[in-house]
């Protein structure tokens, strides 16, 4: 369980724009064989940025300025993911480690049908395979993730949100990667649809046993579902645990505010505030402090959610 | 004490155009009341309704049949009743990024409705009443926030200057339109608690809606479950997500995250792995 | 910080178009009062530029500068006229049946469409031909009026979108009345795509008015750049090989659109988030909001706000 399958050594990332945003700051991870690894951060915290250097999918001006990233592989020794270009950058990708993006809309072309897609992944990884066998495949595939295979000749629109996100997990899983790396691929997704794509990923898991780099900001999902989770702040990783470890025990502070932004459902209240005349009513009041919006300290706190996104320009 | 109330709202969309039309009921026969002072939620998944809901509350929808009522009198849909009714009840909208004019400064979304409600009068009155509004939201100093633009400010900052337009007529009831979703986790807290705050100190009555059951049942007093337009469920917060009855909302339950059942999913998948295998 | 969205960013395209546009526009209003009399005959003819004459003389003995200048107020007027009209038609058939919605966008949209569909130029000559005596504000008004649809289309589908943001529903919640919101909370907005669509229209009339001219169904009495050519052709300016009398006024038609095309493209990139985005990741520091990679802030300072305890 402990074999590594991807190790990431000090990468640091800059946005190479006036003034450069070091995105990335020296971070180092190992990501072991089957495992699923948890990313935990807000957004701007270079979450994202860090998992597309991890797959050389940087676009400018972000620029990989240091460390190395190497995949272990199954077979064969080690690559050094930084120097691989051309063909063998096209071949690692998928091959060996695929991805998964958030808003899987946009990731599917709308003007082929999910065969066309499939069919067109293995045509280019697996030019041995007759016709027959990648239409055996792609049925193959919508199976696994809980597709029916009739729906192989629909387009993009014609599916449901939660079944676009399935067909993404299938094409990730086409060619049997060791990797798969998942940016908030249930982020958009109601919660109960969403549950049924997170356990599909864990069956396959067990099935496969790829490794998965699960990002997204939702701290409670991580918990259910990782194995060890990473919580990045401002470009670097400040805990790395078990999520057992993380939930129970967690060092940084920064864990424990996320944490903390996410009442238990069923547990009990904490420091919750409860709002309303009941909670007036039975005389327990609130802690002094614990609504920290109210007390005179709260303006300096306050103010501080302003310069995360203040140089944000409005938005569409 | 005031009361909002709901009575048997229906709310259907036409869909479509010529003989191809069919109707919609995206909101079916919703009944509830809000008080002055409590916090009632409004649970479901995106198309159950909710926002509807709210839209309609907020006057932004008219009901296709079905009453509501302020402090127990129908409201008409004339414009002094509408205006009237506006004064009392206000909307909180999802996104702050798209429910503040790019165009103005924070002062420009807060002297509005202080004008329109005649809460202030003259340049000063409206001055001082907007600085008071900003530091009722706890944006201080005030005078730097007023003059800011909302690109130049964060989610949160933003959610807190649309809370404080909701307010600046004098609102004694809030819908708040899943007020944090659009918003940084580690900011949420602090935005509802703010709403917390402000509920309890002004006895305000306030309509949460949001797919998050978990600050749904720390949030408020009692919780709504609507299912395809329905209420299919509803009691006290903490009635309601210990103890479900029906099944749609037990289904919602067992769907949605919690940290306190860390390792759940990755457990129970095993489980059943291990169990087909044998 | 205090940036303000709705002016363009300073780039060479915005400058060098500026230059161009406001050279030209002074050149329109200064040149006319240092050049002698456009219709001052006395001169030879077909003089090649000189120190005299710097752009030399026509067949009739004309000064061919006088006449670029006095032609260049005439082609302004002409194409700032009908594009005040063209807007202000646009406006009303554009961005309130946007807003209105319903029958009353029904009755508008179709007005619209059937100005969209009649070819522009045979609409025009129709009617200039009617027009016995064609003043140059009649040119200006006939291609006013013909010339709003394509603008209307554009800031209708824009009016649709603004009046379901949530910033104008607000201003609805908020007891606001109509007119106020399309006044103040819409058309501010929509103002970077208004001085784009003004600037089109400017352009288009100058040249619908050169291809009126050049068919005889342009200004009578008047000078602008389309007379000039359209005398220059009768003239045989082409093959007499007297370059200066047909070049100028066509070169500055072609300059001045070329001059107000790379304005709008700089409006443009406010107007197109897209290409915003474009600009800023290429130009300038600006983190790209949630879309795909997420930059991260220069002091990244994150979030720390109260949390309950």
């Amino acid at each position: 369980m402990t074999v590594p399958v991807l190790s990431a050594k000090g990468v640091s990332i800059e946005y190479r724009t006036t003034p450069v945003v070091r995105a990335v700051r020296d971070v180092s991870l190992t990501l072991h064989r089957g495992e699923i690894l948890g990313l935990a951060g807000e957004s701007g915290c270079g979450k994202t940025t860090f998992a597309y250097g991890l797959t050389r999918l940087l676009k400018s001006p972000a620029v990989l300025t240091s460390g190395e990233v190497l995949f272990h592989d199954r077979v064969g020794g080690d690559v050094d993911v930084a120097a691989l270009d051309g063909e063998a950058l096209r071949a690692f990708r998928w091959d060996k480690v695929s991805m998964v993006f958030q808003g899987a809309m946009n990731s599917l072309n709308p003007v082929i049908t999910v065969r066309a897609q499939i069919d067109d992944v293995l045509t280019t990884h697996r030019p041995g395979m007759s016709r027959a066998e990648r239409a055996g495949r792609a049925a193959e595939l919508l199976g696994l993730v809980g597709v029916d295979p009739a729906r192989l000749d629909s387009y993009a629109h014609q599916l449901s949100g939660g079944m676009r996100q399935r067909v993404m997990i299938a094409m990730a899983l086409a060619l049997n990667p060791q990797v798969m790396i998942m940016d908030e691929p249930t982020t958009a997704l109601d919660v109960v649809v969403q549950r049924g794509i997170l356990r599909e990923i864990m069956r396959l898991r067990e099935q496969f046993g790829f490794a998965v780099v699960f990002i997204t900001h939702d701290l409670p999902l991580l918990l259910e579902i990782s194995d060890r989770i990473a919580v990045m702040l401002e470009g670097e990783i400040v805990e790395l645990d078990t999520a057992e470890n993380i939930y129970e025990r967690p060092q940084h502070a920064y864990t424990r505010r996320l944490l903390e932004s996410f009442p238990s459902l069923v547990g009990e209240r904490g420091g919750f505030v409860r709002s309303g005349a009941a909670a007036g009513e039975s005389g327990t009041g609130h802690a002094p402090g614990s609504d920290a919006d109210a007390g005179p300290g709260a303006a300096p706190a306050d103010s501080a959610d302003s310069a995360a996104d203040t140089t944000i320009e409005g938005t569409a | 004490m005031g009361t909002l109330e709901v009575r048997n709202l229906v709310k259907e969309f036409r869909l479509g155009h010529g003989l191809r039309r069919s109707r919609l009921r995206a909101v079916d026969d919703v009944s509830f009341t809000l008080e002055a002072g409590k916090t009632v939620a409004l649970v479901g998944e995106s198309g159950s309704g909710k926002s509807t809901v709210a839209r309609t509350l907020a006057r932004l929808e008219t009901p296709t049949s079905g009453e509501i009522m302020l402090d127990g009198r129908s409201v008409s849909g004339s414009r002094s009743a509408l205006r009237a009714y506006r004064h009392d009840v206000q909307m909180v909208f999802q996104d702050p990024f798209a429910s503040l004019n790019p165009f103005h400064t924070v002062a420009h979304h807060l002297e509005r409705p202080l004008q329109l409600h005649g809460v202030a009068r003259g340049r000063d009155a409206v001055a001082e009443h907007t600085r008071a509004l900003l530091e009722r939201v706890s944006l201080t100093p005030a005078e730097v926030y007023a003059a800011k633009r909302p690109h130049e400010m964060s989610g949160g900052q933003r959610q807190r200057v649309a809370i404080a337009r909701a307010l600046a007529p004098g609102a004694r009831f809030l819908v708040a339109d899943e007020p944090v979703s659009m918003l940084d986790v580690s900011i949420r807290l602090g935005v509802l608690n703010l709403l917390a705050r402000l509920q309890r100190e002004e006895n305000l009555g306030v309509l949460y809606i949001t797919h998050d059951l978990a600050t749904a049942r720390h949030f408020s007093d009692e919780i709504l479950v609507m299912y395809r337009g329905e209420v299919v469920e509803r009691g006290p917060s903490d009635q309601v997500i210990l103890d479900p009855q029906h099944d749609y909302t037990k289904t919602l339950l067992a769907a949605a995250p919690d940290p306190a059942r860390h390792g759940r999913l990755r457990d129970e998948v095993r489980a059943e792995l291990a169990g087909e295998r044998a | 910080m205090a940036e303000n969205r709705i002016l363009p960013r300073r780039s060479a395209k915005l400058v060098a178009g500026l230059v161009i546009t406001l050279g030209i526009v002074v050149f329109a209003v200064v040149a006319p009062f240092l050049v002698q009399d456009p219709r001052f005959s006395g001169n030879d003819a077909l003089l090649p530029p000189s120190a005299d004459h710097l752009l030399g003389t026509t067949k009739l003995g004309y000064d061919v500068l006088a006449q670029l200048a006095h032609g260049a107020r005439g082609s302004l007027v002409v194409g700032l006229a009908a594009a005040a009209i063209a807007i202000v038609l646009s406006l009303i058939f554009g961005i309130f049946a946007g807003y209105a919605g319903g029958w009353t966008d029904e009755i508008l949209t179709m007005v619209t469409n059937i100005m969209l569909v009649i070819p522009g130029l045979p609409l025009v000559m129709v009617i200039a031909v009617y027009m016995q005596s064609r003043s140059l504000w009649l040119v200006a008004f006939i291609l006013g009026i013909t010339g709003w649809a394509g603008s209307a289309v554009v800031l209708r589908s824009q009016a649709r979108s603004l009046r379901s943001r949530d910033y104008v529903e607000a201003s609805q919640v908020a007891g606001e009345r109509t007119v106020r919101i399309l006044l103040v909370e819409i058309l501010p907005n929509l103002l970077p795509l208004l001085a784009a669509q003004f600037l089109f229209a400017v352009v288009f009339a100058i040249l619908g008015e050169a291809g009126l001219s050049f068919i005889g169904l342009g200004p009578n009495g008047s000078i602008t750049w389309g007379t000039m050519i359209t005398d220059a052709y009768g003239g045989n300016a082409m093959s007499a090989g007297a370059w200066w009398w047909f070049v100028p006024p066509g070169l500055l038609i072609a300059v001045f659109g070329a001059g107000l095309s790379l304005v709008n493209f700089s409006i443009d990139e406010v107007v197109n988030p897209k290409l915003r985005v474009v600009a800023e990741a290429t130009g300038r520091r600006r983190a790209t909001e949630a879309s795909a990679p997420a930059a991260v802030p220069a002091s990244p300072a994150e979030p720390k706000t109260e949390v309950t305890v």
